[in-house]
C-alpha cells in the first residue's frame, strides 16, 4: 500500500517538482505508516530521489525522449497496480496536468487538483485545494478508494529526508504511441514561469515592447522567468506564454514582481498563490498595492535600473 | 465533421466569490455567468472549422436549466446544436462520465473542452473523457489543423512548445492561442435570433456517483497592509526581501 509518486525530469534531470511531490508523499506516508515509491521515466539519477524520502525508486527508460501522456499515464498505472497503491501524488506542471485526468480514468480514482495542504483523515477523509482561480479554498472530501492527489506549485516545498532509496529496473508493457512529436521549440537557458522561483512581470506601464530590455536584464539578475499582463500579450508586445493570470498561466512563484502592472481582479487571480509580491507603480492608488507585500510608488524606469544594479551585487542568478 | 464543444458556466472574471449556508455553497447572487474563457476560445476555432473546411458544430453542458442562457449564447455565436446532460455537476468524474456515456453512442470527429475552467479548476474533464473514450487527447492547445483524418496539433508546454501529429477522433484541452481574444466573437441581432430556432436537446442522465465532493469552502485571509519603500531607498526592499521574507 505504498504511495506512489510520480517524478518529472527533463533531460534526464530531476525537476524541482519531483522532490516537491516526494517530500509531501513522505510526510503524507510519515501519518499514514507506510512507504513511498517514486516512478521516475528517462532520468539520469533516480536515486537523488531518495534524499526527499523516495524509499523506492521504480526507474524506467523509454525509446523516446519526450514526454507523452497516453504512455506515460499507462507506465504509471501499471506500476500503482505492480505496488498495490491507493494513492498517487503528481505535481501541477503542465505535463502532471495533461496526464493527470487520463490516469484517474485509467484508475477509477478521484481527481483533486491544486491541493495545497496534507490530507486530513478521518470519517471522510478531505483535502484543501485551490478554486475560483485563487479566490478561494475548496475542502474537498475524497469518496473513491483510489485518489490521485495534484499538488500546487511551491505549496509544500521540497523537504529533505535522507532515506536509501532502492532503486529498480521497471519494465512496463509500453503500448504502441498513438501521437507522434514531429516538432519542439523550447526557450533555452531561460527559467520557464511554472518552473522559476522568481518571476518579472511587466504591463502596459511599460508603454511599449521596445522597453522590455530593463525587465529582461532584471529577470537575468535574479535568475527569474519574465511574464506579462494580459493586454501586453494581446497586444503583441510580448509573446502568449508570457501572459500570466485568471486566462492565462497561473504563477505559484516564491516572489513576483508586478512593475507598471494595475492588479486588476483577472491579473490578481492568477498570481495570487505567489508567496511574496512585489509592485513598482507610479499610481499609488493602483489596486496592486492591496494585494502586494511590498510596494514602491515610483517610475519604472527609473527604479528598475537602479534595482537591477543592487541585485547584481548579490549575485543571486549565478548560484 | 462532426464537432463537439464541452461548456462550463463559471462566473464572469469580475465576480466577487463569496459563499453561503455555512460556506458550503457559492453565492450566485448579483454574478453574471459566462461561458468559460479556454471553452470560448475553443468554440471559436470549432466555428472556424465549420466556415473553412464544413463541420456541425454542437454544444454541451452537464448541469440544471440555469445554464441554458449560456448554452443559447453559444448557439448565437454560431453552434449549430445545444445539448444538455439533466445532472448535478458534482466533480469532472460526473461530466466527464456523463459526456462520455453520450458520445459512445454518438461519436464525434472532434471534442473541444477548456484546459481549465475558472470556478472548478479542475482540469480533469478532457483528459479523463478522452480516457474513457480512447481518443487521442491534446492538452493545453494553442494551435490545430485537421486534413482528412490527420490532426496536427501545437501543445503548449511549461518552457515551450510541441507539436503533435495524430489521428482522429481527437479530443483537446482548448486554452487563449488556439484563437486569439480579437478573434472571439460577440453574438448579434441575427444570431440571437437564429439561435431560437435551432435545436436544444435535454438529456436525462445515468446514474454516476460523484468520486469527490465539496465539502466546505474558506476565503483566503485578508492581505496584511503592503509595505511600502521609498523609491530612493532599494537597500531597504532588498534588506526587507533578505532578511524578513527571506526569498533572495
Ligand atoms: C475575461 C477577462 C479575462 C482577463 N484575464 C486577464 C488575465 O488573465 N491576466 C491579466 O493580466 N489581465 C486579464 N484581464 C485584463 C484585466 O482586466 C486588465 O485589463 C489588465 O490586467 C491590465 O493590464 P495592465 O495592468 O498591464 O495595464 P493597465 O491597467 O493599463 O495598468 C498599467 C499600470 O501601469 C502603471 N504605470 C504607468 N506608467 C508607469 C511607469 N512608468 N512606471 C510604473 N508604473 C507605471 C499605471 O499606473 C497602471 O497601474 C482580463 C480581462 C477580462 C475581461
Ligand atoms: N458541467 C460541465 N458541462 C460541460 N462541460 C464541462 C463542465 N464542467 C467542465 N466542463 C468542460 O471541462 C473543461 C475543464 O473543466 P474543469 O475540469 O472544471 O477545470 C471546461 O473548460 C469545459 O470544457
Amino acid at each position: 500500500m505504498s504511495i506512489l509518486v510520480l517524478t518529472e525530469s527533463e533531460n534526464g534531470k530531476l525537476k524541482k517538482n519531483a522532490f516537491e511531490v516526494v517530500s509531501y508523499a513522505k510526510a503524507l506516508a510519515n501519518h499514514q505508516n507506510t512507504t513511498v515509491t517514486a516512478l521516475a521515466i528517462n532520468c539520469d539519477e533516480p536515486g537523488e530521489l531518495g534524499n526527499f524520502g523516495a524509499d523506492k525508486v521504480l526507474n524506467t527508460t523509454l525509446t523516446f525522449p519526450y514526454f507523452d501522456a497516453l504512455i506515460y499515464s499507462e507506465i504509471a498505472t501499471q506500476a500503482v497496480k505492480q505496488e498495490g497503491s491507493n494513492l498517487v501524488i503528481i505535481s501541477s506542471s503542465a505535463n502532471a496536468k495533461y496526464m493527470a485526468g487520463i490516469l484517474a480514468a485509467k484508475l477509477d480514482a478521484g481527481y483533486v487538483s491544486n491541493v495545497v495542504d496534507l490530507p486530513v483523515f478521518g470519517a471522510h477523509t478531505t483535502v484543501k485545494r485551490m478554486a475560483f482561480s485563487n479566490k478561494a479554498f475548496s475542502h474537498t472530501t475524497l469518496h473513491a478508494n483510489m485518489n490521485v492527489l495534484g499538488l500546487s506549485t511551491n505549496a509544500f516545498g521540497a523537504a529533505e529526508n535522507q532515506v536509501n532509496a532502492q532503486v529498480i529496473e521497471f519494465q512496463p508493457n509500453i503500448p504502441d504511441q498513438t501521437m507522434t512529436q514531429i516538432d519542439v521549440s523550447q526557450t533555452t537557458g531561460k527559467a520557464s514561469i511554472a518552473d522559476a522561483d522568481i518571476v518579472v512581470s511587466a504591463g502596459r506601464g511599460l508603454k511599449g515592447p521596445e522597453n522590455w530590455g530593463i525587465i529582461e536584464e532584471m529577470a537575468e539578475v535574479l535568475g527569474a522567468a519574465t511574464a506579462c499582463s494580459k493586454p501586453v500579450s494581446d497586444m503583441g508586445w510580448r509573446p502568449h506564454s508570457e501572459h500570466v493570470g485568471q486566462t492565462g498561466k497561473p504563477v505559484a512563484t516564491n516572489l513576483y514582481f508586478a512593475i507598471g502592472i494595475s492588479g486588476a481582479i483577472q491579473h490578481l487571480a492568477g498570481i495570487n498563490a505567489s508567496k511574496i509580491k512585489v509592485v513598482i507603480n507610479t499610481d499609488p492608488e493602483a489596486p496592486f498595492f492591496k494585494a502586494a507585500d511590498y510596494g514602491i510608488v515610483g517610475d519604472a524606469f527609473d527604479v528598475v535600473p537602479r534595482l537591477t544594479e543592487k541585485l547584481k551585487a548579490l549575485q543571486i542568478g549565478s548560484v | 465533421m462532426k464537432i463537439l464543444v464541452c461548456i462550463s458556466n463559471v462566473p464572469d472574471t469580475t465576480s466577487k466569490i463569496n459563499f453561503i449556508e455555512n460556506d458550503t455553497k457559492f453565492d450566485k447572487q448579483g454574478v453574471q455567468f459566462v461561458i468559460n474563457p479556454n471553452d470560448e476560445f475553443g468554440l471559436t476555432r470549432a466555428i472556424w472549422f465549420k466556415e473553412q473546411q464544413g463541420a456541425t458544430v454542437d454544444v454541451m453542458h452537464v448541469g440544471r436549466s440555469d445554464a441554458d442562457p449560456t448554452l443559447r449564447k453559444a448557439l448565437a455565436i454560431g453552434a449549430d446544436k445545444a445539448l444538455r446532460i439533466d445532472t448535478d455537476a458534482t466533480d469532472g468524474f460526473v461530466v466527464a462520465n456523463q459526456i462520455a456515456n453520450f458520445v459512445k453512442e454518438n461519436p464525434y470527429d472532434l471534442i473541444i473542452a477548456g484546459r481549465e475552467s475558472i470556478d472548478y479548476n479542475g482540469g480533469m474533464v478532457p483528459g479523463m473523457m478522452a480516457s474513457v473514450l480512447g481518443y487521442a487527447f491534446v492538452n493545453t492547445c494553442v494551435g490545430l489543423k485537421i486534413d482528412g483524418k490527420e490532426a496536427v496539433a501545437v501543445r503548449e508546454m511549461d518552457g515551450g512548445s510541441e507539436t503533435l501529429k495524430t489521428q482522429l477522433p481527437l479530443i483537446i484541452g482548448a486554452q487563449k492561442g488556439l484563437v486569439e481574444e480579437t478573434d472571439l466573437k460577440i453574438p448579434n441581432m441575427r444570431g440571437i435570433m437564429q439561435a431560437r430556432q435551432k435545436p436544444f436537446e435535454v438529456i436525462a442522465a445515468k446514474d454516476i456517483n460523484a468520486n469527490t465532493t465539496v465539502s466546505k469552502f474558506e476565503k483566503p485571509e485578508p492581505k496584511a497592509h503592503v509595505k511600502l519603500i521609498a523609491a530612493d531607498d532599494l537597500d531597504q526592499l532588498i534588506d526587507l526581501l533578505q532578511n524578513e521574507a527571506k526569498v533572495l
